[in-house]
């Protein structure tokens, strides 16, 4: 058994992480027939792009028949104006306000009408938007959701109220979550410069000054073919797809003026270890969090990310991980203990840890516990078995990918719309097979130094009439 | 970041919620008894797609069968299968999960103990012998007991200023007092102490036997096979358990509105009254009513009134629970403290409206297609469609269920609708709030970020 909140958090962040992964399983699958190989090469993804500029993805799965339509759009909360962070969040639930052509709420209508689902997200470095339905609906969800990248319509009375569910959003997920709003602080002290370090749901002052003209501009600087990926999973060919695509997206002009390339702020050169202390009246469970700004998949130098996916699974993955059994098996100061990389990001990203003290625990014993491990794996190469046991569990992951057509849109959504192609994604298990001992202890060596990390500690306090600033 | 609400989420409770329309004929038709040569039944889709398997399975007990004075023995059973069994240490026996990525779960509801195993095709033997012992050679040795039991604490902690958390115990113990669906599978922070290996060796006893047990496997492997790991899987255990009776028991309500204070900026919601049993002839009914009402769309009327419409809440759904002695149906909502009782009226007088007036034809005709059209986008991956077949076993729908189903729907009328909906939502409301008091609220405090 795990801890279930933090293990969740971790598998969500584990599933964008291994949007950097794929499809070739030779190894671990079985021998197959001739013909059944035919038939899994004309299974693989595969991916077009239109004279417009629209990417275009596609993953067939033909057991039910059904499809996963999701356009993934390059923007995302890192791409805001300073000032107005949530915007891209903001827009995202606008988007289902409706267009001249189809008023409010027709699009949603629809998608029940046929049994299906759909839903968006935002994230920093991409807003996505899907539908789940049955296979001859294709068509149907195409031409709204073409029709949507250019033609929404927002009026106050729509947008207004809106705001107001965001600010219920951001009291779910955020002020009622002493967790989340830990998470909030020492993402804001790992980045000086980097819009990283702005919460994805944006800063509650100001969500709340968010308007309509300011969600219109943002979304036709945005929102583009040249500017999006569609990705198409399910019980369709690249064959059947390509003239429904030209059909709907096809017809929007591209908008020349998106640079091919986002440039952010860039982080400084990190010069000394940050800590935050966050004092909640409602933090029954302490809790540390340890942030590493460390390269991603898209900016790391060959075969560092795959070592840090490696590292991270050493290092966390489970009940037998370095820092669970050190910290919650042996010396049986942790309740919890496991540590993630986000690879899936266009800019520097995180190694993560996270414990959760034993009660009487104090954080320079879990640190100082934690030290240990790292130094650990910075100083001998893992063993064989540990290595050989990572390894397996990651490539495994990416087998049970298949088992699932949204995920398999996420995670080549994810992976291309920070600058990964679909070769990358492809060849993900061969480049974590070819992972060695000794570029692990490397990878740790360089990028887990205490100089470039910021530290949150979670602490209780007693519950007052007075109102803290925090 | 989700557009949509989270689904409940919070309450962690006795009954898998499956919105299944319509089956891909194909699959309907692909699923197959198996029983194996010692006897023991489960439902298989055999599918070589993908090179793995996924098997869900489940014993009848559940917390409902903790003992009266230990709530929380049957998680902390369930939580500590997985570390250690026969001659393997928890290490040892985790060391032999992980090399494969066998990955096997248990959980808690209040009727059964739910388990899901997915392996590469590769490594079936080895997953299934894994499994064998872990369900009849667990070990409960004291360093993972003593462990787990300290983890469970820390979420027990966690969960006492967790806004869903209370809610959704208050609501569960108001409703069903001294009934055994009144505490939750966790337990309490005052009887996770108390609780020893012994309690754990007593409940596995009593419930993994083989007349409590159903399966449903979905992947690739093929009915021979299935059958002979069906055996030496399942088939050390005892052949009947020793379950505790458990009585039907209908949710209180007295139209009472429970008040839990909590200093949190959201007030979460809960509301429900009682409902029909699966087996009701108006069940199919009941199921539309609720899809018209919150059930988990952007076109219900809740979403409408409430969200859309006032910008009160960001999620607000409904559900039907139906479990082996009771059926409710559940609502779920958060909005600002100072607007909680606002919420409160517009979901009550909604809920008076449909009762008195019921859905229109209109409303009718899209919720049957919807849940018509529903089954096939809902079982697209092995483990859902695998959790599918096993909930049809326990409601004891028939293997020709997915067939049946769309005729089921079409043959619910709008007088039916109208009959059903007054039946169940004029009852009077229970309702648990969690949050800062109105009157406090009314003067809201500064935000913090």
């Amino acid at each position: 058994m795990r801890d279930l909140k933090i293990i969740s958090r971790r598998d969500a962040l584990r599933g964008i992480a291994l949007a950097a992964t794929a499809l070739s399983t030779a190894t671990l699958a079985a021998p197959r027939s001739a013909v059944a190989d035919t038939a899994a090469a004309a299974n693989q993804p595969s991916t077009f792009t239109i004279a417009n500029g629209l990417q275009v993805v596609v993953i067939p799965d033909h057991r039910t028949p059904t499809v996963t339509q999701m356009i993934w759009y390059k923007v995302g909360s890192a791409d805001e104006t300073a000032g107005k962070s949530g915007l891209a969040h903001f827009l995202e639930h606008l988007m289902f306000k409706g267009t001249a052509k189809h008023p409010a709420g027709e699009f949603s209508q629809s998608v029940v009408r046929v049994g299906g689902n759909e839903n968006a997200f935002t994230s920093f470095d991409y807003t996505g938007y899907y539908q789940n339905v049955p296979r001859d609906k294709l068509a149907l969800m195409m031409d709204f959701e073409s029709d949507r990248m250019t033609g929404l319509i927002l009026k106050d009375e729509n947008v207004l109220p809106e705001r107001d569910v965001v600010l219920e959003e951001y009291n779910m997920r955020v002020a009622n979550s002493p967790d989340a709003r830990l998470t909030e602080q020492v993402m804001a002290a790992l980045y000086l410069n980097h819009p990283y370090g702005r919460p994805v749901i944006g800063w509650r002052s100001e969500i709340e000054q968010l308007n309509r003209e300011q969600a219109l501009d943002f979304y036709r600087r945005h929102y583009a073919p040249n500017n999006a990926t569609l990705v198409v999973a399910g019980d369709i060919t690249a064959e059947d797809l390509r003239p429904m695509v030209e059909a709907t997206y096809g017809k929007i002009a591209p908008q020349p003026s998106i640079p091919a390339k986002r440039i952010r702020p860039q982080e400084p050169p990190p010069a000394g270890p940050r800590t935050v202390t966050l004092a909640d009246p409602r933090a029954e469970q302490p809790n540390l969090r340890r942030l590493y700004l460390v390269p991603s998949a898209a900016t790391a130098a060959a075969g560092e990310s795959e070592a840090l996916e490696v590292l991270a699974q050493l290092m966390g993955g489970g009940i037998n991980a370095y820092l669970f059994r050190a910290l919650a098996v042996d010396q049986k100061i942790a309740v919890s203990a496991n540590a993630w990389y986000q690879g899936t990001a266009l800019d520097p990203t995180q190694f993560g840890i996270a414990a959760s003290p034993k009660p009487g625990v104090s954080f320079e014993t879990i640190e100082e516990a934690i030290d240990k491990v790292i130094a650990g794996v910075k100083q001998a190469p893992v063993p064989a078995e540990d290595l050989e046991s990572a390894k397996t569990q990651l490539i495994a992951e990416s087998v049970y990918a298949r088992d699932s057509q949204s995920t398999m849109a996420r995670w080549y959504g994810a992976a291309i719309t920070v600058g990964l192609t679909v070769a990358d994604i492809q060849s993900w298990p061969d480049r974590i097979r070819a992972v060695t001992a000794a570029q692990v202890s490397d990878a740790a060596r360089k990028w887990l130094d205490k100089k470039r990390s910021a530290t949150g500690y979670l602490i209780k306090e007693a519950p007052s009439r007075e109102e803290k600033r925090s | 970041m989700s557009h949509l609400k989270n689904i409940v989420g919070t309450l962690t409770l006795g009954v898998a919620l499956l919105a299944f329309g319509q089956a891909p004929a194909q699959a309907a038709a692909k699923i197959q008894r198996v029983t194996s040569p010692g006897g023991i039944e489960a439902w298989l889709v055999q599918d070589a797609t993908v090179p793995l398997v996924a098997m869900q399975f489940a014993f009848r007990g559940g917390s409902a069968q903790d003992p009266a004075n230990k709530p929380g023995v049957a998680q902390l059973m369930a939580d500590n299968l997985d570390e250690g069994a026969g001659d393997l240490d928890s290490n040892a026996y985790h060391e032999r999960l992980e090399r494969r990525a066998i990955q096997m779960n248990f959980n808690v509801t209040r009727d059964h103990i739910r388990g899901s195993l997915r392996m590469l095709k590769n490594n079936r033997d080895e997953a299934f012998d894994l499994l064998r012992l872990a369900l009849t050679a667990p070990r409960f040795d004291t360093e993972p007991l003593e462990r787990v039991r300290a983890q469970t604490m820390s979420i027990l902690r966690r969960e006492s200023v967790t806004p869903g958390s209370i809610a959704g115990n208050k609501f569960f113990a108001a409703g069903f007092s001294n009934h055994p669906y009144a505490h939750a599978p966790r337990g309490t922070l005052d009887s996770v102490p108390t609780i020893t290996a012994d309690d754990l060796r007593a409940y596995r006893q009593k419930v993994f036997a083989r007349d409590g047990l159903t399966v449903a496997v979905v992947g690739d492997i093929d009915a021979t096979t299935l059958g002979q790991l069906l055996d030496k899987t399942f088939g050390a255990l005892s052949a009947k358990g020793d379950l505790a009776p458990v009585p039907e028991v209908t949710l209180a309500t007295g139209d009472s509105r429970v008040f839990v204070p909590l200093d949190v900026p959201q007030t979460n919601i809960l509301f429900g009254g009682p409902s029909i049993k699966r087996d009701d002839p108006d069940f199919m009914t009941a199921y539309i009513v609720n899809h018209i009402i919150g059930g988990g769309s952007l076109s219900s009327r809740l979403y409408h009134e409430v969200r859309e419409k006032r910008g009160l809440v960001y999620s607000v759904s409904t559900s039907l629970w139906w479990m082996d002695k009771t059926s409710i149906f559940l609502g779920n909502t958060a909005t600002r403290a100072d607007r909680a009782n606002e919420t409160i009226e517009r979901i009550t007088a909604e809920l008076k409206r449909i009762a008195g007036e019921g859905p229109t034809q209109q409303e009718l005709d899209e919720a049957k297609s919807y849940l018509k059209g529903s089954q096939m986008v809902a079982l697209d991956s092995s483990t859902k469609f695998a959790g599918a077949l096993l909930q049809y076993q326990i409601d004891k729908l028939g293997i020709d269920y997915l067939d049946r189903r769309p005729a089921i729907i079409d043959a619910v009328t709008l007088d039916d609708a109208k009959r059903v909906a007054r039946k169940i939502w004029s009852h009077p409301l229970l309702t648990v709030s969690v949050g800062r008091p109105p009157a406090e609220a009314a003067t809201p405090k500064p935000i913090k970020n």
